[in-house]
């Protein structure tokens, strides 16, 4: 049983992480139906630039563990939201007119390049975080010993997720975003410069890529320049598996692979991990094409 | 001096034109009515007067204002809104959110709550199914949604197309009866309708457009009057 929790937790963590990278498939497919690419890259910048703000400004030894933590993130955010913005301004902004297939095809060339440039400005060796910046010791809960860091990741993820669910449901913007997901003509009708909506888009997506590649760094402690294959991949399966284009099913989505990785690989077998993660997305394709989440109301025409 | 003046309007899609000078006047506080076949351009004009589409050549005037070069988004501010074909409610959002987005170019809370309440007076119904996915509504709920939406923005011109289209006769009536009641206080209409009985009655004038020019315009009484306009919109009215 003890077991099981500690299972548990380490699955919500990782599933947090797989979150917040659906997140930014899913809010750019939702809007511009175009599949980011370039995402998984976004969130393998963030890891190494979060590596070098934390290196070259010491920001935990003047901060202390916890505010300097937070401060790294938001730096992080900040970084590559600009990045996105950037990435949108270059790769797919002049396609919009164009067909779909263009923007795809740029979207990987964008992926191509970002993975070349971190590979050649940090190598292609594993970078590895140095140690003892977040606490290494244990904590009880509940009678379980939970590593600190897997809280931290926990919290933050659940945090960050907690304010973009508030921001797209409660606010001006995020209204309009949903509505420009659901139809640009009709949100234009609204007086929505949908470019703004696009814009914002690929600031929060990447941001929350970005602290996603921050926590696998702190969390595991050794990054890659090919780390955003691996989590990309799962992120988009997450973000299938929740509906695309569905924020709340991203987040569903993230968390339920997270979970089911984990316990897969403390039941079954660790070597198959990937492959049950991979059986359950068909396995809900087939019975739920839509996604989990996934257009729960037909649109009456 | 006209509120809405289309000029020597020409649209393509591509290398088609499908509009190819088209003139139209509305004057402040009336309600022109726009008839036409399937295909005719009807739809095109109002998405061209709203920037959905863009004039290849021609020009469009609020008052004094050219708006056929501004961004959509611009010409809702400038006072115009649309209640689109096919109405496009937001369906997967609610009854009230849909409200609310209608009203995404204002600032001033208070006074968009006010509208709010005058919309819910306007469509009791609406305020019912107010926290309601837009989508579950019933054809005639999502066409007075539609409206209402439209009317968040306060608007001085309101482009309705095909409102009638899929309703019952009498839901017809009664919509028709609120688009009077809206004009009464001061917002200015333009109709498009296939239900060319029912809009000439609502409407003081009246267009018949044809494969993309106008051919024909008058007051609503005349054209009522006009055998061809009978013969081809009012199923032959005299024959019967
Ligand atoms: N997006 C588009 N791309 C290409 N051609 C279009 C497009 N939309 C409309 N058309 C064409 O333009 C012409 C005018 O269409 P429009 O929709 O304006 O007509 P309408 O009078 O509104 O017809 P209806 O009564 O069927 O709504 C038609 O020939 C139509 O096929
Ligand atoms: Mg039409």
């Amino acid at each position: 049983m003890e077991q099981f929790f500690l299972q548990l937790t380490n699955g919500l963590a990782v599933g947090g992480i797989y979150a917040l990278i659906a997140l930014g498939y899913t809010m750019v497919y939702g809007v511009l139906k175009l599949i980011n690419f370039a995402h998984s890259d976004l969130f393998t910048l963030g890891a190494y630039l979060g590596l070098t703000l934390l290196t070259s400004m010491a920001l935990t030894d003047r901060l202390g563990p916890f505010w300097g933590t937070v401060l790294l993130a938001f730096m992080v955010m900040l970084l590559i939201a600009i990045v996105g913005a950037l990435l949108d301004r270059v790769a797919y902004r002049p396609l919009r007119q164009s067909p779909r297939l263009s923007a795809v095809v740029s979207a990987l060339g964008a992926s191509i390049f970002l993975q070349n440039t971190v590979m050649l400005v940090y190598g292609a060796r594993f970078q590895v975080y140095p140690q003892g910046i977040l606490p290494s010791t244990a904590i009880r809960v509940m009678g379980l010993d939970i590593p600190m860091v897997r809280l931290i990741v926990l919290c933050t993820s659940t945090l960050m997720m907690l304010a973009l669910f508030f921001f797209i449901q409660k606010t001006k913007t995020g209204t309009a975003i949903r509505a420009a997901a659901i139809d640009q003509g009709a949100a234009r009708l609204m007086g929505i410069d949908v470019n703004r909506v696009i814009l914002m888009v690929f600031l929060v997506g990447p941001a929350l890529g970005g602290v996603a590649g921050l926590l696998v760094g702190l969390y595991y402690g050794q990054i890659n320049f090919t780390m955003g294959w691996g989590y990309g991949l799962k992120a988009f399966t997450a973000a299938i598996l929740g509906g695309i284009g569905n924020i709340p099913g991203a987040m569903v989505g993230g968390i339920l692979l997270g979970v089911i990785e984990a316990m897969g690989a403390a039941y079954l077998s660790i070597a198959w991990k990937d492959a049950i993660a991979f059986c359950v997305l068909i396995l809900i394709l087939i019975f739920r094409p839509t996604g989990l989440l996934g257009e729960r109301v037909a649109e009456k025409v | 001096m006209a509120l809405l003046e289309i000029a020597g309007l020409h649209v393509r899609y591509g290398n088609i034109e499908v509009l190819h000078g088209i003139d139209l006047r509305v004057g402040e506080g009336e309600i022109v009515s726009v008839l036409g076949a399937n295909g005719a351009g009807k739809s095109t004009t109002l998405l061209s007067i709203s920037g959905l589409v863009k004039a290849s050549a021609g020009s469009i005037h609020l008052g004094e204002t050219p708006i056929h070069k501004l961004p959509a988004h611009a010409i809702v501010k400038q006072g115009i809104a649309q209640v689109p074909e096919g109405r496009r409610v937001f369906g997967t959002l609610t009854v009230e959110e849909n409200l609310s987005l209608g009203a995404f170019v204002r600032d001033e809370k208070g006074e968009v709550r006010q509208t709010l309440g005058w919309i819910y007076e306007l469509f009791p119904i609406l305020a019912e199914r107010r926290r309601q996915l837009a989508g579950t509504l019933s054809g005639g709920e999502q066409q007075m949604l539609a409206i209402g939406r439209a009317l968040m923005s306060r608007p001085r011109v309101l482009l309705l197309d095909e409102p009638s289209l899929g309703l019952a006769p009498l839901l017809v009536k009664a919509i028709f009866q609120t688009l009077k009641e809206i004009n009464g206080k001061g917002v200015t209409m333009v109709l498009v309708e296939q239900n060319a009985r029912a809009a000439l009655k609502l409407a003081h004038r009246g267009y018949v457009m044809e494969l993309g020019r106008i051919v024909l315009e008058d007051s609503s009484s005349a054209l009522m009057e006009n055998p061809e306009v009978q013969a081809a919109y009012l199923g032959g009215e005299k024959g019967r």
